[in-house]
């Protein structure tokens, strides 16, 4: 039974690589996902490493590709099976529908923190007084010293990259938002921070769906888990 | 029997002259256009005028009256050499009054005495093609050409600015002729420019080893490229003719002395001896 | 976000006598949209390249420009007066080497310049004022505006003859290699303007490029070429982080290693 307020809705994906530098080997990655989320809902994909967690998140943002199944979105126009989207359909999302927050951040040469803030905010269709406004809030929200906010990325601290990283996946008014790993490397203040920002998003509708593998963040934000072990794949399960 | 050698009128044979003929009609009928033609060998080297010799040739008549000037002067040897070719192998009454002249060969100089419409002055070029400058490839000036893509000319008047602060192009300055062709007016001063405007003499022009032949008809508009804000300025002289007194012509400089006197005079040398033998009020010899 | 795409090829074909330039390439590319064609030497990216910037004639196959009228014109029947005017005004084309590109005996400001005196422009103080600030924005200081490009370093060059593309406000951009021949450090730097105008002027761009990292950097779309044909396209991320053919992963693979 699908929820009327569903916003996501996988089925029957499946995927795996074909590594043709090994002879055509075929690995399995996962298999039958099948899963919903809804507006304002928290899930957490559950499961140990190597489970095909990431991949899945990476299917629906659109950088790996989908073999088999549908991945639905709700959007202000009706559903998309992103699997099938064009590609510029799939940026067009991702700069409205769909955010993603990754473990690492890809720094551009010679861009500010700030100014890597603000474009996602201005992305996300604010003008540019607000896109600033709500830059200076976020970095402020996750402590970022204000010394570094001119600054490019590259030379920070991994710690620090990570916060401008999150900041900018939560800049945007996503109304999806995949989040790997946010809290991986941060110390508690700053998680507690993100685990803040995370609940506000979901007040004001929006979807999470993420991998957390610390058990106490993910028993305080997870409306439910998804056991990615379900999904196995041939051996690799 | 005189075993002296037998020319055709003019040295050319009929069927050249027919075939140059072809050319020049074609060039006044497009004003500014470049018609190609078989130049011929010419008895004198390249840059010595044999593309203005060929017209001149080709459209000569026996009653014609021909005056040959390089510069401004009659007497200098390019001059000379090309009125005595004419006389020699044409017969022609030549002269070096530019008033009793029906037709007048030139190198470099237009006439300060204003032309008629019973006139016709031939001009020598050396390189015909006013893009060459910045595009060295033929092929694509004709196409410039024919598409009047023209943005290059103004590119070197720009770089004229920002090097000097003006625009520096003293002679063979472009010019576009009735709002169409950009052409170059063969190396005559600047100060020159404003007489092809509206001239009511035909203007012929004439590039022998380039194998170019174009033309202004009569009162043909011809205006000299600018800028906005830096407009085309005629050459300007300071003082008079240091022999005749004329003012508002163009001038050369001559060195006088071994002290580093120098004289600016007419370089139109009929124009002055003619002003000198009328009126001898502002002279200073 | 307009529906009709900017240029679109199809069938795009180019045989060099029994030699395949280039076999059937179909492509769109819509306005903002920056699209690289990558491959090694001789995969027919160039002539690609040529084929889809008219430059060079293809042995069948059609290539259609939407201009600012709206209207999708054929761009093999377009006369070439039109044709020409394309280039000084709505596209750009930069060279992997800026001395084709640039006019090496004309000072910057002259080069900059050109296209404006090209389109009627005739107010010395008003060209010379958009040239400077087209200099400032590539990052060249005003005090170079009357030296030669000779004079210029390689990245200098790359970056006068991206102002000189610039300055007419293109809506599409031809770049081959921009960054080819350049020091790292200088690759960057011009990468990231690059980047700059593209996402500032809502430029669309196709992008020639061997060198993947510059694909991933700029491009929104990919598309894989090998032995004239095309084998593999999609959006950036996808192509490079979960490359499907065996050549592909080749390429992706010999640029992580390396």
């Amino acid at each position: 039974m699908s929820s009327h307020d569903a916003i996501l809705k996988l089925k029957d994906v499946a995927k795996s690589f074909t590594m043709h530098l090994r002879g055509g080997a075929q690995l399995p990655v996962v298999a039958n996902v099948s899963f919903e989320l809804d507006k304002g809902q928290c899930a957490v994909l559950g499961g140990p490493s190597g489970t095909g967690k990431s991949s899945i998140l990476k299917m629906i943002y659109g950088n790996y590709r989908t073999d088999i199944g549908q991945i639905w979105l709700r959007e202000e126009s009706g559903w998309i099976d992103l699997a099938k989207a064009e590609p510029r359909r799939i940026l067009a999302l991702r700069e409205s529908a769909i955010g993603y927050v990754s473990q690492f951040l890809r720094a551009i040469p010679r861009v500010s923190a700030f100014d890597l803030v603000v474009s996602a905010a201005s992305e996300g269709g604010l003008d540019k007084a607000a896109a600033e406004q709500r830059a200076a809030q976020l970095l402020a929200h996750l402590n970022l010293p204000e010394r570094l906010w001119s600054l490019p990325p590259a030379t920070f601290s991994g710690g620090e990259q990570q916060r401008v990283n999150i900041a900018r996946g939560f800049a945007g008014q996503h109304s999806l938002l995949l989040v790997d790993e946010p809290t991986a490397s941060l110390d508690a203040a700053s998680r507690a921070r993100v685990l803040e920002l995370i609940s506000e998003r979901r007040r004001n509708g929006t979807a999470i769906l993420g991998i957390f593998h610390d058990d106490a963040v993910r028993r305080e934000i997870a409306d439910h888990v998804v056991d990615v072990t379900r999904f196995a794949a041939g051996v690799n399960g | 029997m005189s075993s002296a050698p037998v020319y055709n009128f003019a040295y050319l044979d009929e069927q050249t002259k027919r075939m140059i003929r072809r050319a020049i009609l074609k060039a006044i009928a497009v004003p500014g256009y470049q018609v190609p033609f078989a130049s011929r060998e010419m008895p004198m080297p390249y840059g010595w005028g044999t593309g203005g010799v060929q017209l001149t040739a080709s459209i000569l008549g026996a009653g014609d009256v021909l005056k040959v000037i390089d510069q401004g002067a009659d007497d200098t040897t390019n001059a000379v050499s090309i009125r005595k070719f004419f006389e020699k192998t044409a017969g022609v009454e030549t002269t070096s009054l530019t008033g009793d002249a029906t037709i007048i060969q030139t190198r470099h100089r237009i006439p300060e005495e204003p032309l008629t419409a019973d006139q016709i002055l031939v001009y020598q070029v050396p390189i015909p093609e006013p893009l060459r400058f910045l595009e060295p490839r033929e092929t694509e000036t004709r196409q410039m050409h024919a598409l009047q893509d023209y943005g290059l000319m103004h590119v070197k008047l720009y770089e004229d600015i920002s090097r000097h602060g003006h625009i520096a192009t003293t002679y063979a300055y472009p010019v576009k002729v009735e709002a169409r062709y950009v052409m170059d007016p063969s190396p005559i001063p600047k100060f020159d420019n404003p007489k092809m405007d509206m001239c009511s003499a035909l203007q012929l022009f004439g590039a022998g080893r380039e194998q170019r032949i174009y033309a202004l008809p009569p009162y043909t508009q011809v205006t000299s490229l600018d800028f906005e804000d830096h407009p085309f300025e005629r050459t300007k002289f300071e003082k008079p003719c240091g022999l005749c007194g004329a003012t508002g012509v163009y001038l050369d400089e001559i060195v006088t002395d071994d002290q580093g006197g120098r004289l600016f005079v007419c370089s139109d040398t009929d124009y002055c001896e003619g002003r000198r033998g009328h009126e001898t009020d502002g002279g200073v010899l | 976000m307009t529906d009709a795409p900017l240029i679109q090829a199809n069938g795009l074909t180019r045989y060099y006598g029994a030699h395949i330039g280039c076999l059937d390439v179909d492509l769109e590319v819509h306005e903002g949209e920056v699209l690289a064609i990558v491959g090694e030497s001789g995969s027919g990216k160039s002539t690609l390249l040529s084929l889809l910037s008219t430059q060079l004639p293809p042995t069948r196959g059609e290539v259609s420009y939407r201009t600012r009228d709206g209207v999708s014109r054929d761009l093999l029947s377009l006369p070439e007066a039109e044709r020409r005017f394309l280039f000084r005004t709505d596209w750009g084309f930069v060279h992997q080497d800026a001395r084709a590109g640039l006019r090496m005996g004309v000072s910057a400001g002259g080069n900059v310049g050109e296209r404006l005196m090209a389109v009627g422009w005739r107010h010395y103080g008003r060209i010379r004022d958009e040239a400077t600030d087209w200099l400032a924005r590539v990052e060249i200081k005003a005090e170079r505006i009357d030296d030669s490009p000779k004079t210029f370093s390689g990245g200098m060059r790359q970056r006068l003859q991206i102002a000189k593309n610039m300055v007419t406000r293109p809506r599409l951009v031809f770049m081959d290699e921009p960054t080819g021949g350049l020091d790292v450090s200088v690759q960057a730097r011009l990468l990231d303007l690059i980047r700059g105008l593209v996402s500032d002027y809502g430029l669309a761009a196709i992008v020639v490029t061997h060198d993947l990292a510059v694909a991933r950097l700029l491009s929104h779309r990919i598309m894989v070429m090998r032995n004239g044909r095309v084998i593999e396209t999609g959006l950036t991320d996808q192509v490079l982080d979960d490359p499907q053919e065996a050549y592909t992963q080749l390429l992706v693979s010999s640029i992580l290693q390396s």
